[in-house]
């Protein structure tokens, strides 16, 4: 048993990360599905995008031969909407309410016809969005994720100036360096922060850390405004025995290295012990199995009634062949000569409900023990505290406080996305990046006169 | 089993569908793979003076992602050797003696010509002749066509020159392309003809080339008027037979019905309102021959169904059904219901009644499904909720009589009962 890279062939690796959901092969193919769609009035797949994405619109406009149209339609309301036609749990959001569902009939394909309009449009830079004239501002954007370049996507249309600072050296946040491979590849990321500053009047500064090179002081200083779109990043660690062993790692870690380094070049261990069930230990886990672990063991300390993922998720980690283990908690990793061997688990039983609702798993005393000689953690993603409070950030447990307008408490200070939420989807973090935008335009007394949409 | 054979003044076909003069009936090979299928008879692709036709010829009207809801040609009548196609006539009649065989005729504007075109015809063994007076488009340049279908007395000239020769039943076509069909089949009645059909294609345009600003179907970088068929045109094909059925003169002869006839129950729903036999063309140009079996076998199972043993038992049932709107009874009421077990939350029904209707759809804000409710009390009773909403039986039409006796709109005024005040 080791961990090792260089698996698989580059055509095993080339087919195990192809995309999972294929787009349309063609124009017809699309048509057949848009064509689907009733065009549904204030209708319930719209209001269940957490950006109000105008579905029926942009689908209405497939149809009707304007790719222009269901392009702008898309992206006026989710500058990221290519991404999360790619990335956005859509049984839980617009596919899941499609009123076909309520006829029992599968609903609109909205994600694959989403990707359908936005993709071209994305990748051969449309111009589907013109700068108002500039208003001689400028915003500090920190953070190129999701929600920072919403943000700063929706200031520089109204003639803002904005400048990115981001620590990594591409733009993206968890869309670039978060998600399964298979489902958006960093290239796709690339070309849609492209995108994104195509439309002039963004600058991103690479390299560049709160906190290390850059200090909210200096910023604040500097701009008529801040956005923090920090994200959270610290993975939560287990507490237990034997978490510094070699071959002990971080889903996020993981992740980030398959989308940094590549395929070939990140290693795997023959049998692979994922620790969570959120929607980061299932990449984590299906990705592990895809470049080549032999065994790969989601542990879970309760049931599947509790899964924090999606059931569509959770199915793509069974047909990727991973184990999963119910009621399962981590005691102990053990190793031999500083090399993970084993992971002790607990096993646990199902006791009174908590105050969500959910049934508390309880000891039983029981223990087992799993041959393994490699363990991610995935057991959810921390804030930045030490950032936050070191900056006097007001906050909770590290989550950024802000009022109903999106400032924090300090003046000027804008945040939103997972900084500000613990860590969402994507799609909420461009919508609360939109907010963010909302709020700097008031603060900076541009509201008046000319509208966010206008 | 019911009992699909029918009778068109003598001429006997063991169903009641033939296919319409047309590119699919202009030569044996494609009328004996017709008869294979299973298609009761062929009205034979119009003969005349031999022609040229151009290329391209035909276009349509997509809607919704189906295609050819409407169709449109400007092909002309047969462009083969008139001998050739005697001879092919000749032997489709041989080979398949049980199935009806119409052949289309559009001579040359002369007695003489007429004469002598239906004498060769008849040569055939042929079983019916049908007067082409209504093809739209090429021909009436010639004096010839819609040209002769538009002016009662020219129709009524011709039939007069057929029938002094003709020794077998003459139907005569109808041209839509009038604003009332009932003068000119009264003239060809008049004239003689022994049955008539409708409709032949409606002049159109079906579109244009939004890149090349060319309308379809393009012919070198232009285009002419065309005659529009299939699914579109049924509904005014069906109002033009009422009228033919309704008339005392035209009412008098059978009448064989064309337009838009794709399945049986279009078929029965012709027939209903007086068709004798049914004519169908661009259904089989889209989906082939085969479609003769469902046609059958749907009309057969509805006939059954409904205790039909014959297709006269049902024929023209539905045309005194249709009255003067003078006669309507305003006191018939209905409002919409909606079974809120079957509701889908689409709220088709409430825009379409708030945009464009009577607002009497009440809308109670959900996350994410509204509920809609209809307040009776506002409802008129127009059907548009129901016609918009995407599940069957999910809105129904009750009735709500406004009053137990039927008033009229002469009598309600007689009255002086109130009108709206709002």
């Amino acid at each position: 048993m080791a961990i090792v890279n260089n698996r698989l062939t580059a055509e095993q690796y080339e087919q195990n990360f192809s995309d999972i959901h294929p787009p349309f092969e063609s124009r017809e193919a699309a048509l057949i599905e848009a064509n689907r769609c009733l065009f549904c009035y204030d209708a319930p797949c719209m209001k269940s995008c957490p950006t109000s994405i105008d579905v029926p619109k942009f689908i209405r406009q497939i149809t009707t031969d304007n790719p222009k149209g269901s392009a702008h339609t898309i992206l006026s309301a989710n500058i990221l909407g290519g991404g999360c036609s790619k990335v956005c749990p859509v049984e839980k959001l617009c596919e899941g309410s499609c009123v076909y569902n309520l006829m029992n009939e599968p609903p609109i394909s909205i994600a694959k016809l989403q990707r359908f309009s936005t993709e071209k449009a994305i990748t051969e830079k449309w111009p589907l969005f013109r700068r108002k004239p500039s208003k001689n501002k400028k915003v500090a954007v920190v953070g190129a994720g999701p929600a920072g370049l919403s943000c700063a996507h929706a200031l520089s249309r109204e003639g803002v100036e904005v400048t990115i600072y981001e620590k990594e050296s591409k733009g993206g946040g968890l869309m670039t360096y978060g998600i399964a491979a298979y489902k958006v590849t960093p290239q796709f990321c690339e070309e849609e922060v492209d995108f994104i500053t195509s439309l002039g009047g963004i600058t991103i500064k690479y390299h560049q850390e709160l906190g290390k090179t850059v200090s909210l002081a200096d910023l604040q200083h500097q701009y008529d405004a801040v956005y923090l779109g920090i994200g959270v990043g610290l993975a939560r660690q287990l507490d237990i025995p034997g978490e510094t062993l070699h071959g002990v790692e971080d889903a996020i870690r993981f992740i980030y290295n398959i989308r940094t380094n590549g395929y070939p070049a990140t290693p795997v261990g023959d049998k692979v012990a994922v620790i969570g069930l959120g929607m980061t230990a299932i990449d984590a886990a299906t990705q592990a199995k895809r470049l080549g672990a032999r065994e790969v063991t989601i542990v879970y300390r309760r049931t599947q009634a509790e899964i924090p993922c999606t059931e569509a998720e959770l199915a793509i980690a069974k047909l990727d062949g991973c184990r999963l283990l119910w009621l399962a908690a981590p005691q102990e990793i053990r190793g031999e000569n500083g090399h993970v061997t084993q992971l002790v688990c607990r096993q646990m039983q199902l006791g009174e409900a908590d105050a969500s609702g959910r049934r508390i798993p309880v000891e039983t005393g029981e223990t087992f023990v799993l041959e393994v000689d490699m363990v991610i953690k995935a057991a959810g993603q921390m804030p930045f505290e030490g950032l936050i409070s070191g900056n006097q950030l007001e906050n909770r447990y590290g989550k950024i406080t802000i009022d109903a307008t999106g400032s924090t408490n300090l003046r000027g200070v804008f945040a939103g996305g997972d900084c500000v939420n613990g860590g969402k989807e994507v799609v909420d973090a461009v919508q609360a990046g939109k907010d963010g935008a909302k709020a700097i335009l008031e603060f900076l007394k541009y509201f008046s006169g000319f509208g966010l949409h206008g | 089993m019911a009992d699909l054979s029918a009778n068109f003044l003598g001429i006997k076909s063991p169903n009641p569908y033939w296919l319409a003069s047309a590119p699919p009936t202009d030569k044996q090979y494609n009328v004996l793979r017709a008869f294979e299928a299973g298609w009761g008879g062929v009205v034979w692709k119009t003969l005349g003076s031999q022609i040229k036709n151009v290329s391209s010829r035909y276009s349509s009207v997509d809607y919704n992602g189906n295609r050819m809801m409407g169709f449109n040609n400007i092909e002309l009548i047969s462009d083969r050797p008139l001998d050739i196609n005697l001879r092919e006539i000749a032997e489709c009649v041989r080979l398949f003696p049980d199935r009806a065989m119409v052949v289309s005729l559009m001579a040359d504007n002369s007695r003489e010509k007429w004469h002598e075109l239906i004498a060769q015809v008849e040569d055939t063994g042929a079983h019916g002749l049908e007067l082409n007076f209504g093809c739209p488009h090429g021909m009436t340049e010639r004096g010839m066509g819609a040209a002769v279908g538009q002016d009662p007395e020219i129709a009524r000239m011709v039939v007069e020159w057929v029938m002094e020769k003709a020794t077998i039943p003459v139907i005569t076509k109808l041209t839509p392309n009038v604003h009332s069909v009932v003068p000119s089949g009264r003239a060809v009645v008049e004239g003689g003809t022994n049955g008539l059909s409708l409709i032949n294609t409606i002049q159109s345009i079906t579109g244009i080339d939004l890149d090349t600003l060319v309308p379809n179907p393009n012919v070198a970088g232009k285009s002419v008027f065309g005659g529009y068929c299939g699914p579109a045109v049924k509904p005014i094909a069906l109002k033009m037979l009422t009228t033919l059925s309704q008339d005392p003169v035209t009412s008098r002869v059978p009448v064989s019905g064309i337009g838009g006839i794709s399945t049986w129950k279009d078929a029965a729903e012709f027939m209903l309102l007086g068709a004798t036999t049914v004519q169908v063309c661009t259904a089989v140009m889209k989906h082939g021959f085969r479609i003769i079996e469902d046609l059958c076998e749907g009309l057969s199972n509805w006939m059954d169904e409904k205790g039909f043993r014959t297709l006269d038992e049902f024929i023209g049932k539905s045309v005194h059904k249709l009255t003067h709107w003078e006669d309507l009874d305003i006191n018939y009421h209905i409002v919409a219901q909606i079974d809120q077990t079957k509701c889908i939350h689409c709220g088709l029904c409430y825009i379409a009644c708030e945009d464009t209707s009577h607002q009497s759809i009440d809308l109670l804000y959900g996350n994410p499904y509204n509920t809609y409710s209809i307040r009776e009390e506002d409802c008129v009773g127009c059907n548009l909720c129901k016609l918009v909403c995407p599940v069957d039986t999910c809105i129904t039409m009750v009735e709500q009589r406004r009053g137990d006796e039927y008033v009229n709109w002469m009598e309600f005024q007689r009255r002086g009962l109130p009108l709206n005040d709002h």
